[in-house]
């Protein structure tokens, strides 16, 4: 087993690996960060749609020989900021805003694409990541970008949180509803491209709203929720990379980078969706009582079982003292007996 | 009262959804420190109008001063606290009551300043009044309605406002928690707040109100002294308003041998 665990750490000092790994540190983290907010204003959608739409950039790119990372950019920031203006005017819902310009993005990337003959196969790095393809000057965008992306969500959290929590109390409260809107668009539509040479573009979704889903499974607050995906975000991305990498070396196999991040991130949240039941279902039950006067003093019927603090049954405070529930009854003790409260 | 300006003047609001009138002809003026209840039955245009007044809806016609200020240039919003109608507090993502009342603070933070000590007693005084201070890190989802009600109030409570407008607050929320509200809205107006309260019962807020304003069909058909909620429901009978007297009864009736001339207490201007 040494020989493929040696060829593993010689290709992490490969600069293209380097290059990988910082890309995916990066896009990591601003992915869920932009995902926190639309997964808040139910639009965790959003991204796919936005994705669709740069597939269309990409191929303009292509075919006009100019870069189709900024090509992509232009369109996707279009895109979002169309779909900003549909959902706004309320003509359509805003779900079938997202859906024309799903369709109208991918058949107009693909009609592109086979104007320019050649370039199929390049589409399809656009389409599925292409993480360890990616150039230097790649990198350094993705890092300025997602930096930017990341100090915006953060920064103005406070004001994002609160248009996206009740839009028209925040309007009430002086804020510019439209401006902030349209930056979660934008936000949105950047980090799009930013994921795009890593998950590509059919798949930069899943690091939008995975996280995000693994996250809320087992947080109560949205700062925690929004720190937690960010985490996740960037462990799914660079082990996802990682994973593949090694597997790529060890078994001689080609995997591909995109959708181990992908399956790794879905991987986290199969893991947390039963941790968070559980933990929600314990918070439930071990909330105080509420402490409320008067109910009439009423002694349980006589059992023989004696509580304790690890008698099995769950002890919930309740005021100066505890209940314990037991059978879908409060038992609290009274003397010598319990009492039902 | 004549020397210092209305905090609210309204002059012939109209205003339209869709293009289709609804609150029609409305003249409202609140001077500083009242506390008004605004009342009338479902669909009355209660809602409409306080949108109106807060800026949320466009007036199709007429002119809106809030503090003084024509409204497209008012720009200080830290004064004005907004509870809206049956909003629920939840959203996509969890969010903790203590961070949706904070934002209720965001009228007074400049952008990219954390929360400062006066923030912070703020918002635990205002979770203090709805009885929530124990549950400030619980999520706003797992409240009951009634809870998640209060949670909104606390929210418009943190941001210290002088003029305070409240769409049904109390509604789903249960007598103690009502009674805590009123001594709470009781404290502000005491201490010169300006209060438009929506609602359909006044329950224990009733020894507060100086004045009643009662909407019927998008037009205001009472303003006057209080009314108890039997009164609201015929208060368009006696149409005693101050500023509306030329729509008396014996008016309409004098009318009503024309067969075309529809009542105008029901007709649109337009
Ligand atoms: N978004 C809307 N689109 C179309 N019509 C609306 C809209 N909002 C309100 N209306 C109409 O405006 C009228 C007044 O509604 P409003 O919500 O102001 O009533 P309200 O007095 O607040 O009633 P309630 O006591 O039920 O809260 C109603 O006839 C309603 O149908
Ligand atoms: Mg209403």
């Amino acid at each position: 087993m040494t020989p493929p665990m040696s060829d593993f750490l010689d290709l992490l000092g490969l600069p293209f690996m380097q290059r990988a790994m910082i890309a995916a540190v990066f896009t990591g983290l601003a992915a869920p960060a932009v995902g926190t907010y639309l997964v808040q204003r139910r639009q965790a959608l959003m991204g796919d749609g936005i994705g669709h739409v740069a597939v269309t950039g990409v191929a303009l790119g292509l075919l006009t020989h100019t870069s189709p990372t900024w090509t992509a950019v232009l369109v996707a920031v279009a895109g979002a900021i169309l779909i900003e203006i549909i959902r706004e005017r309320g003509h359509t819902n805003g779900d079938v805003a997202l859906a024309l310009l799903f369709y109208g993005g991918l058949a107009g990337g693909v009609l592109l694409t086979g104007l320019a003959n050649d370039s199929g196969a390049r589409l399809q790095t656009y389409l599925f990541g292409s993480i360890v393809s990616i150039a230097i000057s790649d990198v350094i965008v993705t890092m300025v970008l997602a930096a930017v992306v990341v100090l915006i969500c953060i920064g103005l959290a406070p004001q994002l949180f609160a248009v996206a929590q009740d839009q028209e109390f925040a309007q009430v409260a002086g804020l510019n509803i439209r401006l902030y809107n349209l930056m979660v668009a934008v936000l949105a539509a950047v980090s799009v491209t930013v994921a795009m040479r890593t998950v590509g573009l059919l798949l930069v979704s899943a690091l939008m709203v995975v996280p995000v889903a693994t996250a809320q499974q087992v947080t109560r607050s949205f700062r925690t929720t929004l720190g937690a995906a960010m985490v996740l975000g960037t462990v799914a991305s660079l082990g996802g990379l990682l994973i593949s990498a090694y597997t790529s070396t060890a078994f001689d196999a080609r995997v591909t980078p995109g959708p181990t991040i992908v399956l790794l991130a879905l991987a986290g949240f199969a893991l947390a969706w039963p941790v968070g039941i559980w933990l929600r279902s314990q918070r439930r039950l071990q909330t105080p009582f509420p402490v409320v006067p008067a109910v009439p003093h009423e002694v349980a019927d006589e059992h023989a079982h004696e509580h304790g603090s690890d008698c099995g049954h769950v002890a919930v405070p309740h005021g100066d003292h505890v209940d314990y529930v037991h059978d879908g009854h409060r038992h609290a003790v009274h003397g010598k007996h319990y009492d039902e409260h | 009262m004549s020397a210092t300006p209305p905090v609210i003047e309204l002059r012939d609001g109209a205003v339209a959804i869709a293009g289709r009138p609804i609150v029609r002809h409305v003249d409202l003026a609140v001077s500083s420190g009242e506390f008004v209840a605004l009342m009338g039955a479902n669909g009355s245009g209660k809602s409409t109008l306080v949108r109106a007044l807060t800026g949320l809806r466009p007036l199709a016609t007429g002119s809106l001063r809030l503090f003084d200020t024509p409204l497209d240039s008012f720009h200080d919003w830290q004064r004005i606290g907004f509870v809206p109608q049956r909003g629920g507090a939840a959203s996509g993502v969890p969010a903790s009551v203590w961070e949706v009342v904070a934002s209720g603070r965001l009228t007074r933070r400049r952008l990219l300043r954390p929360l400062g000590r006066a923030d912070r007693a703020a918002i635990d005084d205002a979770l203090e009044v709805v009885g929530l201070a124990d549950r400030a890190k619980v999520g706003v989802s797992t409240l009951s309605g009634g809870q998640q009600q209060r949670v909104l109030i606390a929210r418009a409570l943190a941001g210290e406002p002088e003029l305070f407008f409240l769409d049904e607050p109390t509604a789903g929320v249960d007598l103690p928690n009502q009674q805590a509200l009123a001594d709470a809205l009781g404290t502000l107006s005491d201490r010169g707040a300006t209060v438009v309260l929506v609602a359909h019962e006044l329950g224990p807020m009733a020894p507060l109100i100086d004045r009643a304003v009662v909407m019927r069909d998008g037009r205001v058909a009472y303003d006057g002294p209080p009314l108890t909620s039997e009164q609201v429901a015929t208060a368009h009978l006696d149409l005693h308003t101050h500023d509306h007297g030329h729509h008396h009864r014996d008016h309409e009736q004098h009318h009503h041998d024309h067969a075309p001339h529809v009542s105008s207490l029901l007709d649109g201007d337009r």
